[in-house]
């Protein structure tokens, strides 16, 4: 019973701590032993017992006291590019060896206000810079799932893969996410659990470390849908401390999930069909379709010309945005700072810290946007790269203004590819994973990924939506509704116990 | 666009990153992938279209200028891998 409570749902959760069945210190201690089980999969980094055994034991007295937070008592993960106070948060890099922050950031005060509780902090990419979390200096996290009759170790994804395999190996009830390219919908989509990337906006960016400003929005990895709605409702809400966080209600998303979805339009993009993709994802996309048309919806070929030129307009905005973000890692206010050698200046100083503190696809993505802003390279692709991301949305909104009410698209263009099996490729083929998902961040949409169905070799494959901006709500349904008719309830085995 | 090994050694320490001589070559590889990767963007028409400032449409908010924080200095240099009588430490900038 004990070891069973780890795979519940946040809604079955909230139900049997408002019933009784359980305690949140029950529920707790068993996420904390299946935790223990698991560091085979490098998920959580820094483990946080105390902090959860705390939390857990005060969630219980609110609990008995009545509590209505929905998230109350509910054990989760925390990607490790949120700032938790005096815990640490090194974004996966060497960089912020020991930085331990002085302040919480705005996602997870707000978490912890309803009552939800730490249980550590998880594997990711180096500075979200990646979709593997093969770049991490803490080494891979590793999928949950592996191929039929195949003990290969496969990437859950990334940047959020230790996000996604805590999840899906049901080593916390739900996890926190954030996505600049396709960092929540990829993994959630690779391990067969639920990611939602909000409207640019939703949710505050502040105390989490920056990686692209202008894409960077934080976001629920959960099991369901229902759970989506529910950790998102917590999550977001305005914050004067982020400059760009919206000043606008926050709906009831869980309760908008109808099921009635009857009248609406989906749109299918056919740019979105690109040559490679296999077979198999062709035909969970058609599968998809098909059942929201039997759901009630309409479904209508659309077109987003632009889309070709979303990957290459995102590796030019991205990494200039991270060339200026990353610039505070000097070995000056906090984290690493290089041994210095007689003689050695300020330059040296910085210089040395960095090669040290950076890893390999961080230091190429710095030095990318240091050139693309450039003299002389600015006009030609900073500001040309902007230009077309203003078509990118160009293109989403007259979808949207001809009355398109969602978009369904596959979520990745493969299922988990093995660990060290792009090792040798270049870095270009990595980038292309997210080919689906980086669109959705230019024109600053929500998106989700619904995991559909398996491939041959029973690895999950997701479907993604796309919605109107702030229309969480509405998205959520018709992801409810796709994941009610797509019924995937496979699991991974617990090999890694 | 091609970038040569001299290109790359001027972004490295435009970057502020040291990169060993031996390595520059493969830098400049990897540059080059990428950019011809990004170089697609050439074919785009954007005659007449403005540069994306926000996503979303919206007035950067202002607030009052006043002091609202502060008073924090050891937490403020609780981090730094060099802190001293209240100060950052770093390497003599002035001759």
């Amino acid at each position: 019973m004990m070891s069973d409570l780890s795979s519940l749902t946040i809604a079955e959760a909230r139900d049997g701590l408002r019933a009784g069945s359980f305690t949140a210190t029950e529920l707790t201690a068993a996420c904390l032993a299946r935790i223990e089980a698991a560091d085979a999969l490098g998920a959580f980094v820094h483990k946080t017992p105390e902090i959860a055994l705390e939390q857990a034991a005060a969630a219980d007295a609110r609990i008995q006291g009545g509590a209505e937070n929905p998230m109350c008592g509910v054990p989760i993960g925390i990607k490790d590019l949120f700032c938790t106070q005096g815990v640490p948060s090194q974004a996966a890099s060497r960089i912020l060896e020991g930085f331990r922050p002085e302040y919480e950031s705005t996602v997870t005060t707000r978490l912890w206000q309803a009552g939800a509780v730490m249980l550590g902090k998880l594997n990711m990419d180096e500075f979200a810079m990646g979709s593997s979390t093969e770049t991490s200096v803490y080494g891979n996290a590793v999928n949950p799932w592996r191929r039929k009759d195949d003990a290969t170790p496969l990437t859950p994804g990334g940047s959020s893969g230790g996000s996604a395999a805590a999840v899906a190996a049901d080593l916390c009830l739900a996890a926190t996410g954030t996505d600049t390219g396709g960092s929540i919908r990829q993994p959630a989509a690779l391990t067969g659990i639920t990611g939602l990337k909000p409207t640019y906006g939703r949710c505050s960016r502040w105390g989490i470390v920056a990686f692209a400003s202008s894409l960077d929005q934080a976001g629920p990895m959960t099991k369901t849908v229902r759970d989506a709605a529910i950790m998102l409702g917590v999550m977001a809400g305005f914050d004067p401390k982020d400059s760009t966080s919206a000043d606008r209600a926050v709906p009831d998303f869980e309760a908008a999930l109808t099921g009635d979805i009857r009248g609406k339009t989906i749109g299918i993009p056919r740019e979105y069909r690109i040559d490679g993709t296999p077979a198999e994802i062709e035909k969970l996309w058609n599968d998809g379709a098909a059942m929201l048309r039997d759901a009630g919806a309409k479904i209508v070929d659309i077109s987003l010309p632009h889309t070709k030129y979303a990957l290459p307009a995102y590796y030019v905005i991205a990494p200039a945005e991270a060339s200026s973000n990353l610039a505070r890692y000097d070995g000056v206010r906090f984290g690493h700072r290089a041994k210095l050698a007689q003689g050695d200046g300020i330059t040296e100083m910085y210089e040395k810290t960095r090669a040290e503190g950076f890893g390999a696809e961080v230091q190429r993505r710095i030095m990318i946007g240091t050139y693309v802003l450039s003299a002389g390279f600015y006009d030609a692709y900073y500001n040309r790269a902007r230009r077309v991301r203003t078509l990118i949305k160009r293109d989403f909104d007259l979808a949207f203004e001809a009355g398109v009410d969602a978009i369904l698209t596959p979520a990745t263009p493969s299922a988990a590819f093995g660990l060290g099996e792009m090792a040798d490729a270049d870095p270009v083929q990595m980038y292309l994973n997210d080919v689906f998902t980086v669109t959705v961040n230019l024109a600053g949409l929500p998106g989700v990924s619904v995991p559909a169905g398996l491939d041959a070799q029973g690895l999950p494959l997701g479907l993604q939506l796309i919605g109107r901006p702030w229309e969480e709500a509405d998205l959520l349904n018709i992801a409810h509704s796709l994941e009610t008719a797509a019924a995937f309830t496979a699991r991974p085995t617990d090999w890694w116990i | 666009m091609s970038i040569d090994i001299e290109t790359a050694r001027r972004v490295a320490k435009l970057a502020r990153i040291r990169v060993e001589e031996q390595d520059l070559p493969a830098l400049a590889g990897e540059f080059n992938a990428i950019l011809g990767f990004i170089e697609q963007l050439g074919e785009v028409d954007v005659e007449g279209v403005e540069p994306m400032t926000s996503v979303t449409p919206m007035r950067l908010r202002r607030r009052v200028d006043e002091v609202t924080d502060g008073g924090c200095q050891a937490k403020v240099l609780a981090n730094a891998p060099d802190a001293r009588e209240g100060f950052f430490a770093v390497p003599k900038v002035v001759e």
